[in-house]
């Protein structure tokens, strides 16, 4: 029985001290929630705020711009990532937004495809299955492969929107982030994805959306028209903490635009 | 003396109190989730009416209007788990029956141990496996468009339930009484006339509880179906893309809001009670081994 008693109070105190050791205070923390779109470049900045604040704590967590709305509304996060622009529905809700950037949306081809350049208009009949065929784009005899993403993602809105294809896509697969979109088109040679800009690697082939290739000069000049903005979302009745407002500022500010710069999008500030 | 005797017996007092507790809170967390699940799923039935939610044929909940229909869900879940049980229960009930009856004692041995490492292997790598193998072989052997569909996500649940159909098979067919297979062998049986006719008949109820146990294990998976199913609402067809009920409520439920989060509620609630319909039936096949 003692022993039993002993064992006991041991596990009471190794419970205490990993309470204890939880709420010790660090040098303050940021935490990022959203696009999956938005990892390198809040990542890259994220990185930057950590080295010059030591001490300080960046977390992200890529879930997609729809979870990011939801988690800052319901306090679960500092500060939301969204790759698409709030709804009123949203703003009613109490959330603020702010342009960080803008990014470019890939249109994206495996690399063994010949087709490489699309207008929307081609895209927007590809994406509602009135064109079905890579031949009738210029390509090899086969069916077209279109992979698309979950309903929540900021990077699916932005192409529903300006290829005009809302609630009327054909997805062959509805994948959850950015990577997946691009592993998957990577392996499948009749696939077409979208993917951020930014995040594109050469796994992939980018076509050229009516000739315009897309890059950050014609994304900051508009000929490229497959873009949406970056944007951060804040709570506009309550204050932010003061380590996540320093980050907020340092992030909006000229400082770090050439940070975002080298993440290939386009600062807004 | 007596000092210590009623010390001894408030320590077993409080030892007591303290496993109670503990059971407690299992059971508490089955009812706290029942309740749960039952009070959130419900509204969302009754906006949307019974008959539409469980027979509408359409999903497209963030349309402009949405429709809010789990027929393809439900039946691709059906049709999902009913294949991985026809693809998996001939190989994991043979196993059993190998390994229990015929392999020497070493190998029985070694291939237990390997079948309980399947058992072990978390289901997000069965998905990657999936996601990186099965589905691109599914693509250039089958000559469709994409790999991504319902035999792929047969196929990766066939071998999930592997384990569950081997392990429980194989406890079933060691208790078979020895003395039925000496009987059988000495009237003139050979020994796989002995284990078909004797052995398989006199553990079948532990062998159908096994099935049952591998139904459940296949049909609440989520994460490796997700990865190699395409996560598209569609009707359910072998290489077609499609949704499960596990997938439809995990792919949305982070940025869901207002009637699309209480009908993922109500598409749990529908889960949970096909859970309950297989815990329910498999009890009943072990009561019923018992009694034989």
């Amino acid at each position: 029985m003692k022993k039993i008693m002993y064992v006991m109070l041991i596990m009471v105190l190794v419970m205490g001290g990993l309470f204890a050791q939880g709420t010790k205070e660090s040098g303050g923390m940021v935490s990022t929630d959203g696009s999956t779109s938005m990892e390198k470049v809040i990542g890259a900045l994220g990185e930057q705020f950590m080295a010059d604040n030591p001490g300080v704590t960046f977390t992200y967590n890529p879930t997609g711009s729809g979870s990011g709305i939801t988690a800052v509304s319901e306090g679960r996060c500092d500060i939301g990532l969204s790759s698409r622009a709030l709804k009123d529905a949203e703003k009613a809700q109490g959330l603020k937004e702010t342009v960080l950037a803008y990014d470019g949306i890939a249109i994206i081809v495996n690399n063994d495809n010949p087709v490489s350049n699309l207008s929307l208009d081609q895209i927007a009949k590809m994406y509602t299955g009135q064109i079905t065929n890579w031949k009738e784009v210029g390509g090899k005899d086969a069916p077209i492969v279109l992979i698309g993403r979950e309903a929540g993602s900021g990077t699916r809105d932005g192409f529903e929107s300006i290829t005009n294809t809302k609630d009327k896509n054909k997805y062959r697969q509805e994948l959850t982030s950015t990577g997946d979109v691009i592993a998957t088109v990577g392996r499948n040679t009749d696939a077409i994805g979208y993917a951020s800009l930014a995040s594109v690697k050469a796994t992939v082939k980018a076509v050229t959306v009516g000739g315009v290739v897309p890059s950050e000069k014609t994304v900051k000049d508009g000929s490229y028209v497959v873009q949406r903005p970056f944007m951060l979302v804040t709570k506009t009745g309550t204050p932010l903490s003061a380590t996540a407002q320093k980050f907020f500022d340092y992030i909006t500010s000229a400082k770090a635009s050439s940070i975002i710069s080298a993440s290939g999008v386009v600062s807004a500030h | 003396m007596k000092q210590s005797k009623s010390l001894k017996r408030t320590v077993e007092r409080v030892i007591q109190t303290i496993f109670l507790l503990l059971g407690l809170a299992t059971v508490g967390s089955v009812l706290l989730i029942t309740v749960y699940i039952i009070i959130s799923g419900i509204p969302a039935i009754r906006e949307i009416g019974l008959v539409d939610f469980l027979f509408g044929k359409k999903w497209a909940s963030t349309a402009t209007p949405p429709s809010y229909g789990i027929l393809p869900f439900i039946l691709t879940s059906v049709y999902g788990t009913g294949g991985a049980i026809l693809l998996g229960v001939p190989v994991g009930f043979l196993t059993a029956v190998y390994l229990s009856k015929v392999a020497p004692k070493r190998v029985k041995e070694i291939v237990s141990e390997a079948v309980s490492l399947l058992a072990g292997i978390p289901s997000v790598v069965y998905g990657l496996v999936g996601m990186l193998v099965l589905v691109p072989a599914i693509r250039s052997v089958f000559g469709v468009p994409d790999g991504a569909s319902l035999l792929a996500a047969i196929i990766v649940l066939s071998v999930m339930i592997l384990p569950s159909i081997v392990k429980v098979s194989i406890t079933a067919l060691d208790a078979v009484p020895e003395e039925y297979e000496q009987a059988s062998l000495a009237l003139g049986a050979t020994k796989t006339e002995t284990w078909f006719r004797v052995s398989v008949p006199a553990a079948k109820s532990g062998i159908a509880a096994a099935i049952v146990l591998g139904v459940g294990r296949a049909i609440g998976e989520a994460m490796a179906v997700m990865m190699v199913s395409g996560n598209v609402p569609n009707m359910p067809e072998l290489f077609q893309s499609v949704r499960f009920l596990t997938t439809a409520v995990a792919s949305e439920m982070s940025y869901s809001s207002g009637l699309q989060r209480q009908a993922l509620f109500s598409i749990a609630l529908v889960l949970y009670l096909f859970i309950l319909l297989i815990n329910a039936v498999f009890n009943m096949l072990l009561k019923g081994g018992k009694k034989q």
